[in-house]
């Protein structure tokens, strides 16, 4: 696969800059990342992070409250901000005259967000809105991601909800906000990227103009956020009240995707071996063969792979019918994975995953928003946004005895049970159903 | 919170010696390439429409058929549920590729296949590496004119969907899309999205089989294939591959729905929800209407995007919801405008009566000459980034052609969009966006809802 031209410099506030020039369609992507995730948050604020995130987008000293918003979409553009465990990123997407604007935006808000008592209260009944949805109304909610790491982990930073409770969002204060913005949101702790239709002179000059004047500030020194994994098998229960169906979700450490990267790779192939497509492991002998699930998964990350620091977490996740045991389940997994450890996998499923990759990888850079989130978070997190373009011929790479080796690695005795129940028996939930149907 | 030991108030981080800075102006808007396209009908009935479009080395196929249940009500029939277990079983067997080697030929060639079905059509999306178009368009060739639908996986796929259509029927947004389908068209197979479970369990080999010899047809289909090569050799591949592709009849297309008319909204129960749906819905203009880029630009201003009245008022000014939209839905020979909000119980009724009071709005305060550019530079830009991958591009485009048009419409779409005036939005807004226009269904707690939603009227409860 060619790489892609990018060019990268530093401002002298510290603020990093990737430019990924592409000039088939006349369309710009701009992201701005920041190297603060929910892993920073202090005991007492679960949730602050992203209810920080968004308070980025109601106004700033250039512009009212509601007028980012207008600016962006008027000027034809679609634009968001999503918060994961050690990073926090802004984006736009819009035609490609509106670079300009899109730049001034990001700078604007890093130079001068207003932070108001009236906006904060607003956006904890926005967020508190946004977790009902997703979460306490909504079958399944947060599993695995919320459910699962308060049970492989021990310290605070990686077992708490990064959502946050509602008691934590309601006690944030305007102070709160102004402290965690001057300490996380110096240039010098963030990554810009600018990706598609430009010129690279030009958007290089556009940069300084706008984001040269934003005062540098201390960047914070980052944690470690490093703790040892799991003695033996830890297990913990979920009751979900609106769940039909029982669930499992299994954890385990994987190698750190910043100092071994090539390691952490081996887990990605095997979850493709474990779940990617009906000849996968897993979906034969679960699905097909079995029959004791209705569905199953497998990946590195709570987030997807490559979007976290150390440490990170392998998650294999399965709906299944009340009438099998969790611990069928669990026994064809383990049996799966003691195969998959002895005899390896063979040629032709690495050579399945690996060209799966390299069409999924093509597929990511051709939608804009995905190849410049891409390339910010892979820069922010590894220094590194060619990790994206070389990923395909890294998995290409990835040997047999590899797989069989991170097959092995995940361990029953070393690894965190979920076990998701339903709050209602068969029996009453199907009665509840039919309930559902004649009041409908 | 574990401050730093010093920082600046949130007052001194909102201001500079400077002071507020100037917003640049937009520059200048190259313009997209023009697009290779041929759009042609095969001698069995199957139309092809092939876009050249090089970003990546990469290939994106979407087949659709008409599938509609020949019968004019659901009550009684089983269309609904052969054509579920067809679609999650037409790619597991043929005479001479298993499931697992219709995986592994893709997966060899980076791609993927997947079949659905809704009231309206089967549709195949699938894609691969430009290397692997010849195995994507023959394993579609094989499905298509030899699925043998094997016992065993018919059997298994059957029981797996009464577990998923369980799974499904638990989510919110699914009581409240299936409620708000019956409550809107009744028994009419449009409403009908998902069998039920014992007349999926009675659905046997033979049934689906049956129902694919009649109705998985070329004629009335059409196939959208964009990717890194010429578009006339895209039509000869797909001829090549899907010319022998026959059958009697034409693929079926669902007859029209009921039109919608307003009414109450139906408050349907669900003990101990948190958070409530509310689903409205109105009568909408099809695409080819003259007067749908005015509705287009309308539906914006109301709720069609962050910058509409409802997001601003609901979500930025109150904190009642998370989201909140509206949209068009395109229908069997018309279309609906969808209204869409999910609420905390406590603040449902407020909001429901902020819902209304912008529909109401739309008519009386019409939309101001700024609130109609912004929504028509929003539009003709997000066609744009929608548009400028290449599956976003396919996908766009297989819409379209399910709703008979091509690729002229969405070229000539922006310049439509710079036409309309505000006095064409300000009439569509009064007609279409009135209160007295709109139905729908609230589903959430009723125990909690009832004593707010009777005192605020226009709610039907259990």
């Amino acid at each position: 696969m060619a790489l892609p031209e990018l060019h990268r410099f530093t401002l002298p506030n510290g603020l990093r800059v990737v430019l990924a020039p592409d000039r088939s369609a006349p369309v710009v992507g701009v992201s701005v990342h920041y190297d603060v995730g929910f892993r920073s948050e202090p005991e007492g604020r679960t949730g602050f992070a992203h209810l920080f995130e968004h308070l980025m987008f109601q106004g700033s000293e250039s512009l009212e409250k509601l007028a980012h918003f207008r600016h962006v979409q008027s000027s034809g553009g679609t634009f968001n901000g999503s918060t994961h465990p050690d990073y926090t990123d802004y984006y736009q997407v819009l035609p490609s005259a509106a670079l300009e604007r899109a730049l001034f935006l990001e700078a604007d808000r890093m130079r001068a967000p207003k932070i108001t008592e009236e906006n904060l209260r607003n956006q904890i009944d926005v967020v508190k809105e946004e977790i009902r949805l997703n979460v306490l109304n909504r079958p399944y909610g947060g599993f695995p991601w919320i459910l699962l790491p308060p049970v492989l982990f021990q310290t605070f930073p990686n077992a708490h909800n990064g959502y946050g409770d509602f008691t934590d969002l309601e006690n944030a204060t305007v102070d709160d906000c102004a402290a965690f913005f001057d300490t996380y949101y110096a240039p010098g702790n963030a990554v810009l990227t600018v990706a598609g239709d430009f010129d690279p002179e030009g958007a290089k000059a556009l940069v300084e103009k706008h984001f040269g004047d934003v005062p540098a500030r201390p960047v914070p020194v980052r944690p470690s956020f490093a703790e040892a994994a799991p003695k033996g098998e830890i297990r913990a229960e979920h009751t979900d009240k609106h769940a039909p169906m029982p669930a499992i979700a299994l954890g385990y450490r994987i190698p750190d995707p910043v100092t071994e990267v090539d390691a952490y790779l081996s887990y990605l192939v095997l979850a493709g071996v474990l779940t990617d497509g009906d000849g996968s492991r897993l979906q034969q002998r679960l699905v097909h063969q079995d029959a004791i699930v209705v569905d199953v998964g497998a990946g590195c990350g709570l987030f997807g792979p490559l979007e976290a620091r150390d440490p990170d977490t392998f998650s294999i996740t399965a709906i299944h019918p009340p009438e099998i045991t969790s611990e069928q389940v669990i026994a064809a997994v383990d049996e799966e994975l003691l195969r998959l450890a002895e005899e390896g996998p063979s040629e032709q499923e690495l050579a399945k995953v690996t060209a799966r990759w390299v069409s999924t990888m093509h597929r990511e850079h051709d939608r804009l928003t995905s190849r410049t989130l891409g390339l910010g978070s892979a820069e922010l997190l590894f220094g590194q946004a060619e990790l994206l373009y070389e990923l395909p011929a890294k998995l290409a790479a990835v040997t047999t005895d590899e797989v069989a080796a991170a097959a092995k690695a995940l361990r029953p005795d070393a690894r965190a049970v979920l076990l998701l129940k339903p709050a209602q028996s068969v029996e009453e939930n199907e009665t509840a159903q039919t309930a559902d149907g004649g009041t409908e | 919170m574990s401050a730093p030991t010093k920082h600046r108030s949130a007052e001194e981080i909102g201001r500079t010696a400077l002071g507020p800075r100037p917003f640049p102006e937009l520059g200048e808007q190259r313009a997209a390439a023009d697009m290779e396209t041929v759009d042609t009908t095969l001698a069995n009935g199957l139309r092809v429409i092939a876009v050249r479009r090089s970003s990546v080395p990469m290939v994106e196929v979407r087949l659709r058929i008409p599938f509609g249940d020949p019968a004019s009500s659901s009550v009684g029939s089983t269309h609904s549920a052969r054509a579920e277990v067809l679609a999650n079983t037409i790619l597991t067997g043929t005479a001479t590729r298993s499931r697992v080697d219709v995986d592994t030929e893709l997966a060899l060639v980076g791609g993927e296949l997947d079949a659905v079905v809704d009231p309206e059509r089967l549709a195949f999306s699938g894609n691969a590496l430009m290397s692997g178009f010849d195995t994507v368009l023959d394993v579609l060739r094989d499905v298509l004119t030899g699925a043998t639908y094997p016992a065993g996986e018919v059997e298994r796929e059957r029981a797996r969907l009464v577990e998923r259509i369980r799974l499904a029927r638990s989510q919110p947004n699914v009581i409240a899309r299936e409620a708000l389908q019956r409550h809107l068209y009744g028994d009419h197979p449009f409403a009908k999205e998902m069998p039920e479970a014992d007349e999926v369990a009675a659905v046997s080999q033979e049934d689906v089989r049956a129902l694919h010899s009649t109705a998985v047809l070329p004629r009335g289909s059409v196939i959208v294939v964009v990717g890194d090569m010429e578009p006339d050799a895209a039509v000869r591949a797909v001829e090549g591959a899907l010319g022998g592709w026959t059958g009697e009849g034409t693929a079926v297309t669902l007859s029209p729905l009921p039109v919608v008319q307003g009414g109450d909204v139906v408050l349907v129960h669900r003990p101990g929800a948190v958070q409530s749906q509310i689903r409205l819905a109105g009568r909408g203009l099809v695409r080819t209407d003259e007067r749908y880029p005015a509705m287009q630009l309308a539906n914006l201003v109301y709720g069609g995007f962050f910058s509409s009245r409802l997001v601003e008022n609901i979500r930025e000014d109150k904190g009642y919801t998370y989201s909140a939209r509206s949209h068009s839905e395109f229908t069997p020979g018309g279309a609906t405008l969808l209204v869409d909000a999910d609420t905390a119980s406590e603040v449902t009724a407020a909001a429901l009566l902020e819902t209304r009071y912008e529909l109401g709005r739309m008519g009386l305060v019409p939309p101001s000459e700024s609130e109609v550019d912004t929504a028509r530079r929003y539009a003709i830009g997000s066609l744009l980034t929608a548009t400028s991958s290449q599956g976003g591009l396919a996908s766009f485009l297989m819409n379209l052609a399910g709703l008979g048009l091509d690729i002229e419409w969405f070229t000539g779409h922006p310049r439509r969009l710079a036409a309309v005036t505000v006095e064409q939005v300000a009439a569509v807004a009064l007609e279409f966006f009135a209160p007295t226009a709109f139905t729908g269904v609230l589903v959430g707690d009723a125990d909690l809802l009832a004593p707010q939603l009777r005192a605020l009227g226009g709610v039907t409860l259990p």
